[in-house]
C-alpha cells in the first residue's frame, strides 16, 4: 500500500527540494532519487522508516501532525547488552510478579503526538512486551514485560531502530520516591483548597448573620463546623508549616515557615477558644484561605525548579554509560562500572572513550576538549594515552584500560567537584532572611499590646494581642517570593536559560553581582564551539570562482571534524560531488570534471611532491595564528589554502565591554594555550592580564577562590575541566554543549550559545530581584496596616477577612505580569 | 428542627466524597503526567489494519 497519496507522491516528484519521509527535513540534493516516492535526509532515516513499516506501524506518518522533527533519525546500532546484566536489572528494573519486571528509559528524539502512538504500540511489534507508556514531556517510557519471553535489551533495540536511542535513567526508586512527594504535596492543595472554599461559604453565612441578624442556634452551628474543618486542613495539610517551623527552631536558623507557623498557632488557638466559648472571631475562614495560597505558591515555585532540574538531568543521562569489551573477535557491550584494568576496549567514531588508557590498535583524533579546554581534536596512535571523557572523532580504536571509575582523570576530578560544593554554604533567601526580623517584630508588638490593653481595657487584651498576631502573618512575603520566583524561572526555561534554584537569582541580581568578577571559559562561549573556515586564500595566479562552492559539496560526505567547518557553506548547488578516497588527514575526490584533494600540508605534499612559496608562507601566517591550514588542490595543482579554527562570536567584545561598563571584572580562565587565549583576549579588548591559558582545573578551582574573597565569582564554563571551579564559584554557569559533569556541578545551564545568553540572565535576575522586593515592599505595608488596626482595635474581623485576600492577590498580581526575563526573540532551532 | 440539620451533613458528606476521590486519584498518579493523556486520546484503539483513518 502506498504510504502517501497520489497528489503528495506527484508535488514531490516535480520538486526537487522535498523533504525527508522520515523526519520531515529537507533531502540534500545529492541523495533526491527521482524515481522513488518517498525521500530520505539519511540512511538513518530511510532505516528507522523500514523499521516501523515491517512492524505494521506505518500509521504512524499518517498521524504526525508536526511535520518536522528536532533532528534526523540516528539509530546508533547499540547492542544494548549492558541491559539484560544482573546488575543492571536489579537496581534499574523492579520485579512485578514472578519473570515480570518494569522499568523506565529515557527515549530521545520523542516530539509529538505520533510518537505517542507510535512507542505505545510496541507491545504488537515485540512479543513478551506487556506494556509501554510514555511521558511526552519528560520523554521517559516505562515499560512493562515478561523476562521469560524477551530481553529487555532486545526492547530497546527496537527502539533504537525506530529512531527513539533509549538511556537507563538514574534508579527508578529514586524516582518513584520524588513521584510519591509529588503526589503528597498535590493532596495537601486539594485538600487545604476543598477545606478553605468550604469554610468560605460558611464564613459567607456567618458574616450575612452578622450584618442582618441571624439565630444563635445556627451561628454556633456553624461556627462548630468551620472550626472541625479548619482544624482539618490545619492540621493535615498546614502541619508543613509546624515541621518546617519546628525544623528552623532546632536548628536555630531564620526561615519564613515560624512566623507562618506562630500566626497559624496563635489564629486556631484563638479560633478554637472563641467557638468552644462562643464568643468573638473564629478566623478559620482566614487561616485556611492562607493555608492553600501558601501551599499553592511553594507548589509552582517547587514544580518550576523541578523542571529546571530534570531538563539538566536528561542531559545528565543522555551520555552512554556502556563500554565494548573486546574478548578474543568477540565485542560484548558491559556497563562502565564492570570494567577493569587490562581489559581491551573498542572506540568507535563519535563515542567517548570509557576509562584512562593506551591505544593498542588504530590509529584516530581523540577531542579532548571536555578535559583540558582545548578545541582541537589531537593525533592518536598505537601507545599513545587517551582519557576517560574525551571523545574518539576519527576511526575506530583499540584501548586497553589502565585505569577506571575513580582511578580516571575524570574521576578524580569529580572527587574535587564533590568536595568543592561540599564546602558550599547553602544560600538563605531573602525572605528567609526577613522572616527572622518578622517573626521578633510580630512577638514584640503582640507583648506590647497586650501590655498597653491590660491598663486600657483587661477584657480585651488578649483578643487584640491575638490578632495583631494574626493580621502580621507574612501570607504576603510568603506569596510575593515563591511566585516571583517560579515566573522568572519560567520566563527563563523558554529563553533556554535553565536555573536551579531560586537562590541562584538573588546572587546573580544588581549591584552586589557586579562588584563581582566573571570568569569566561574560551570555547563555546566566546568563540564557536565548531570549526568554521576562517580565512581562504587562493593562488594569486589563477583562481575559480566555484572553488569553495565544490570544496563544500565534496566535504559533505565526509565525516572528519574539520570537513564540518567547509561543509557548513555547502550552497545546495546541484555539484556532482564523489568522495574517493578518505583518510585521516586528508579527502580525495571528484566535483564534476575536477579532481580535487583537500587536507593537510603533508597529505597534499605527498601527492603533488612539491608545495609552492605562497602556500609555505600562508601556512606560516595561519599557524601563527593557532589556525590549522588546510591545504586544497584542484586537477594536480595546489590551488587554495584555506585556515580553519574556532571563530570569536560576534557579539561577545561589545557584551564584554558593557560587562565592564558596569563594574564586572572579566578574566578568561582557560585550559587552551596561553598564546591561542591571548590571542582571543585581545581580539575582544581585555588586557593581557585577564587573559590567562594554560590552566588546569586545580589552578582554576585556586584562581576562582582567591578571587572569591572580593566579591561573588561567576564562573563560565562546559568542560570536565571547569567543574570544579564552577561549584567552587558564587554561581557556576554550564554552557551549551558542555560536559555532564558541568552540567550537575552547575546551578545554571546557558541552552543557547554565546554570550547573549549571559547578559539575559543577569538582567533577568537583576528585574527578578526588583519585582521580589516590591512584593516584599507591598506585603510588609499590608501587615503594617493591619497589625496598626489591630493593635488600636479598630478592625473587625470583615474587614480583616476583605483586606486579607486582597493583598494576597496584589502580591500575585504583581509577580505575574511584572517583567523580569524578556520572551524569547525567535525559537531557535536544535542544533 | 431545620432542614440545614440535614442539608449541612449530607453536604458534608459529598464534600469528604469529592476530596475522598481526589485523594484516591493522586495516588493512583493520574495527576503525574497531565500532557500525554492529551494525545492519547486523539488515537482509536483498535487500528490494527492499514486503512487510512480520520485523522489525516
Amino acid at each position: 500500500m502506498p504510504l502517501t497519496s497520489p497528489a503528495e507522491s506527484d508535488s514531490r516528484r516535480k520538486d526537487v527540494s522535498a523533504v525527508c519521509a522520515h523526519c520531515g527535513l529537507p533531502v540534500p540534493p545529492g541523495l533526491i532519487d527521482r524515481d522513488a516516492t518517498e525521500q530520505f535526509c539519511c540512511r538513518g532515516c530511510r532505516a528507522v522508516r523500514a523499521a516501523i513499516e515491517s512492524c505494521g506501524l506505518g500509521n504512524y506518518y499518517r498521524l504526525k501532525t508536526d511535520q518536522t522533527a528536532a533532528a534526523p533519525a540516528n539509530p546508533s546500532g547499540r547492542a544494548y547488552a549492558d541491559f539484560d546484566e544482573a546488575s543492571f536489572l536489579d537496581r534499574h528494573a523492579p520485579l512485578v510478579m514472578e519473570g515480570v519486571r518494569w522499568t523506565e528509559l529515557y527515549v530521545e528524539g520523542v516530539h509529538c503526538s505520533a510518537c505517542v502512538w507510535l512507542l505505545e504500540r510496541l507491545p504488537r511489534a515485540v512479543p513478551g512486551l506487556l506494556e509501554a507508556r510514555l511521558d511526552l514531556r519528560r520523554a521517559i517510557l516505562r515499560l512493562t514485560w515478561d523476562t521469560r519471553v524477551v530481553a529487555l535489551s532486545a526492547i530497546a533495540r527496537t527502539l533504537d531502530r525506530f529512531g527513539y536511542a533509549p538511556h537507563a535513567g538514574r534508579d527508578v526508586e529514586a524516582r518513584a520516591a520524588r513521584q510519591q512527594e509529588d503526589r503528597r504535596v498535590m493532596i495537601r492543595i486539594g485538600v487545604a483548597g476543598a477545606g478553605a472554599g468550604n469554610v468560605m461559604l460558611l464564613a459567607f453565612a456567618l458574616y450575612g448573620g452578622y450584618l442582618h441578624g441571624m439565630e444563635v442556634e445556627y451561628t454556633r452551628l456553624f461556627r462548630w463546623t468551620s472550626m472541625l474543618i479548619g482544624l482539618v486542613v490545619l492540621l493535615w495539610p498546614g502541619g508543613l508549616f509546624f515541621r518546617g517551623a519546628w525544623a528552623a527552631l532546632r536548628t536555630r536558623s531564620a526561615h519564613l515557615d515560624l512566623p507562618i507557623a506562630i500566626g497559624l498557632a496563635a489564629g486556631a488557638v484563638a479560633g478554637t477558644v472563641n467557638t468552644v466559648l462562643d464568643r468573638g472571631e473564629i478566623y478559620f475562614d482566614s487561616l485556611t484561605g492562607l493555608v492553600f495560597l501558601l501551599l499553592v505558591g511553594r507548589f509552582v515555585q517547587h514544580r518550576l525548579e523541578r523542571r529546571a532540574a530534570d531538563s539538566v538531568e536528561t542531559l545528565f543521562t543522555l551520555t552512554p554509560s556502556f563500554a565494548r569489551l573486546r574478548e578474543g573477535d568477540r565485542v560484548r557491550e558491559v556497563p562502565v562500572e564492570s570494567l577493569a584494568p587490562g581489559q581491551i576496549a573498542e572506540v568507535r567514531p563519535g563515542e567517548s572513550f570509557p576509562a584512562d588508557g593506551a591505544v593498542s590498535e588504530g590509529e584516530s583524533l581523540a577531542n579532548l576538549s571536555l578535559l583540558t579546554g582545548e578545541s582541537r581534536p589531537v593525533p592518536v596512535r598505537e601507545g599513545d594515552p587517551v582519557f576517560s571523557g574525551a571523545v574518539n572523532v576519527g576511526r575506530v580504536l583499540l584501548v586497553r584500560i589502565t585505569a577506571t571509575g575513580r582511578a580516571t582523570r575524570v574521576g578524580k576530578l569529580l572527587a574535587l567537584i564533590e568536595e568543592c560544593s561540599r564546602r558550599k554554604a547553602p544560600v538563605v533567601q531573602l525572605a528567609d532572611r526577613m522572616a527572622g526580623y518578622f517573626t521578633v517584630a510580630a512577638i514584640c508588638v503582640s507583648a506590647l499590646t497586650l501590655v498597653a490593653w491590660l491598663f486600657l481595657d483587661a477584657h480585651r487584651a488578649v483578643d487584640h494581642a491575638v490578632s495583631v498576631l494574626i493580621v502580621s502573618c507574612p501570607c504576603g512575603l510568603g506569596l510575593a517570593t515563591p511566585f516571583a520566583v517560579s515566573v522568572a524561572l519560567g520566563r527563563a526555561a523558554r529563553n533556554r536559560i535553565l536555573i536551579k534554584g531560586g537562590a541562584v537569582l538573588e546572587k546573580l541580581a544588581g549591584q552586589a553581582a557586579m562588584a563581582g568578577t566573571l570568569f569566561l571559559d574560551k570555547t563555546g562561549t566566546l568563540t564557536d564551539e565548531r570549526l568554521s573556515v576562517v580565512a581562504w586564500r587562493e593562488d594569486p595566479a589563477q583562481t575559480h570562482a566555484s572553488l569553495r562552492a565544490w570544496v563544500a559539496a565534496l566535504e559533505t560526505q565526509s565525516a572528519h571534524p574539520i570537513a564540518w567547518a567547509f561543509a557548513k557553506e555547502a550552497t545546495g548547488d546541484d555539484w556532482r560531488a564523489t568522495l574517493t578516497a578518505a583518510h585521516d588527514t586528508g579527502i580525495e575526490g571528484t566535483v564534476g570534471e575536477h579532481a580535487l584533494l583537500v587536507g593537510s600540508a603533508p597529505f597534499v605534499r605527498e601527492r603533488l611532491r612539491e608545495l609552492p612559496a605562497w602556500v609555505e608562507e600562508a601556512r606560516q601566517d595561519f599557524t601563527s595564528r593557532q589556525l590549522t591550514p588546510v591545504c586544497i588542490a584542484l586537477d594536480g595543482r595546489l590551488a587554495a589554502v584555506a585556515a580553519v579554527g574556532g571563530v570569536i562570536r560576534v557579539e561577545a567584545k561589545a557584551t564584554i565591554a558593557e560587562f565592564e561598563r558596569r563594574g564586572l571584572r572579566v578574566e578568561i580562565l582557560s585550559g587552551d594555550e596561553p598564546a591561542t587565549v591571548l590571542a582571543v583576549g585581545t581580539t575582544l579588548g581585555l588586557s593581557p592580564e585577564q587573559c590567562h591559558g594554560g590552566r588546569g582545573p586545580e589552578d582554576k578551582v585556586k584562581a576562582v577562590e582567591r578571587a572569591k574573597r572580593e566579591g561573588p565569582v561567576f564562573m563560565v564554563g562546559d568542560g570536565v575541566n571547569d567543574a570544579a571551579a564552577l561549584s567552587a564559584a558564587s554561581v557556576g554557569i554550564a554552557v551549551h554543549g558542555g560536559a555532564e559533569a558541568s552540567l550537575a556541578a552547575a546551578d545554571v545551564y546557558l541552552g543557547r550559545p554565546g554570550v547573549t545568553a549571559l547578559v539575559d540572565l543577569f538582567i533577568g535576575a537583576t528585574r527578578t530581584l526588583v519585582v521580589i522586593r516590591r512584593c516584599l515592599f507591598v506585603s510588609l505595608g499590608y501587615n503594617l496596616i493591619a497589625a496598626a488596626l489591630a493593635v488600636t482595635g479598630v478592625v473587625n474581623a470583615l474587614q480583616a477577612a476583605i483586606l486579607m485576600p486582597v493583598a494576597s492577590f496584589t502580591v500575585l498580581g504583581m509577580a505575574l505580569w511584572m517583567r523580569t526575563f524578556a520572551p524569547p526573540k525567535e525559537a531557535a532551532p536544535c542544533p | 428542627m431545620s432542614v440545614i440539620y440535614v442539608l449541612l451533613p449530607l453536604a458534608f458528606a459529598l464534600g469528604i466524597a469529592a476530596v475522598w476521590a481526589f485523594v484516591r486519584a493522586t495516588r493512583a498518579g493520574q495527576f503525574d503526567d497531565l500532557e500525554t493523556p492529551a494525545h492519547r486520546i486523539l488515537h482509536d484503539d483498535d487500528d490494527d489494519d492499514n486503512e487510512p483513518d480520520t485523522l489525516r
